[in-house]
């Protein structure tokens, strides 16, 4: 199999098979919190998609060149979450300055990534990922395509569960069913099915 | 008694699974049996606890524009403890835990308790409020792990509680069960405030 093929199997996988937030539970608390209009879940997406991408390509070199090199493995949850809470403050600054317009849509969401969990799951999971032959460990390239799609996945069911909550707004709900109960439970079914696409073997 | 004020809210009155909605990944993820969601509690419990002392201790020193990133690094630390020491005597619970040990440190009710109280009171208090929440966040924990590990193995604790001509209804410890489970539990909440 060529690398394209790896990468359709990587990018089905993260994206469908093992959902980030339907299967791996990663990623919930922007999934139910952001979810309730659909440019709020775009943008909150579109600065997810940034950060994984940023912060898969970072934590994969430190992890390579400056953890397993000199030792410090147990060193790797306090390095990973600094240099992430960093990079989302750099990222921030930068697109402060150079893109007002898009900071403009972005910027509220930036701090809440620091806590989002997909972030330093992706990081620590491309650390201990195999390709689809099951011996090579993730490269650099690897992880940072790992990190993007990843990054896709969660934003394509954001934008759904989105979607569904603007309709579900005009439907008459029972008062206690109203808010979190009914997107816990929506969450649910749409869980049930990606669950479909389990069996696929690619 | 002030103490007992501050424990017992998060039991409660302020339970951070339930009425803050903290805390969504863990209390989704690892409640396919009571012992992990005992497992996952107490390690929080742990965590908290410590970081609250901490934090609670250095709030004067701390600059408030890096206050953030200070609380991560304690809170990280304790994590990497835990991690360690769990890995080291619990071996197959940290295996079944597996990625949410590390993932404590972005568990909202940690940073959220350390923004919210530790920073601002005493290291009494503190204590309090970090078991109170702590015990709140095991309990809720159990509660949806009970109803998932009944319904979906027909055990409680790996005890068989069930008649054994039960067929357990899988979906429960797969993940949509989490959803769903968790759903009507809140739905269960809501009402219940209503009536009151």
């Amino acid at each position: 199999m060529g690398y394209f093929g790896e990468l359709f199997v990587m990018a089905m996988t993260a994206i469908f098979i093992q959902n980030f937030v339907l299967s791996r539970f990663l990623g919930l608390c922007p999934y139910l919190g952001v979810s309730k209009k659909l440019d709020s879940a775009l943008g909150m997406g579109m600065a997810v998609i940034f950060v994984m991408t940023l912060a898969s390509a970072i934590t994969f070199l430190i992890n390579k060149y400056l953890l397993l090199q000199f030792g410090l493995m147990y060193l790797q949850t306090i390095a990973f979450i600094l240099t992430i809470a960093a990079l989302v403050q750099f990222v921030e600054m930068v697109i402060q300055k150079n893109a007002p317009a898009l900071y403009k849509s972005l910027g509220v969401f930036l701090p809440l990534i620091t806590t989002n969990c997909a972030v330093l799951g992706v990081a620590i999971i491309n650390t201990t990922a195999f390709r689809s032959d099951g011996i090579t460990p993730y490269n650099f390239l690897d992880s940072t395509l790992n990190g993007f799609f990843s990054g896709v996945g969660f934003t394509f069911v954001l934008l759904a569960m989105a979607g569904i909550r603007q309709r579900l707004e005009k439907v008459d709900l029972p008062k206690s069913m109203r808010g979190m109960p009914i997107a816990l439970v929506l969450a649910g079914i749409m869980a049930l099915a990606f669950y479909g696409f389990m069996g696929f073997k690619i | 008694m002030s103490f007992i004020k501050e424990l017992s809210k998060g039991i409660i009155k302020d339970n951070p699974t339930f009425v803050l909605v903290l805390g969504m990944c863990p209390t989704l993820a690892v409640t396919t049996s009571v012992v992990n969601a005992l497992g996952m509690g107490l390690a929080a419990t742990f965590v908290l606890i410590c970081s609250n002392i901490i934090i609670s201790l250095i709030k004067n020193i701390t600059p408030s524009k890096i206050r953030i990133p200070v609380y991560i690094v304690v809170i990280a630390a304790f994590v990497s403890i835990v991690d360690m020491v769990m890995s080291a005597y619990l071996p197959a619970l940290h295996k079944s835990l597996g990625l949410f040990i590390p993932l404590i440190v972005v568990n909202c009710i940690i940073l959220g308790r350390a923004e919210a109280f530790a920073s601002k009171n005493n290291v009494f208090l503190s204590i309090a409020d970090a078991i109170g929440m702590g015990l709140g966040f095991t309990l809720s924990l159990s509660v949806v792990a009970t109803i998932r590990e009944i319904l979906g193995a027909g055990t409680w604790l790996g005890m068989r509680v069930v008649a054994s001509n039960y067929d357990p209804m899988l979906i429960a410890i797969l993940a949509p069960g989490a959803f769903i489970t968790l759903g009507f539990l809140m739905a269960l909440m809501n009402m219940l405030k209503e009536k009151k």
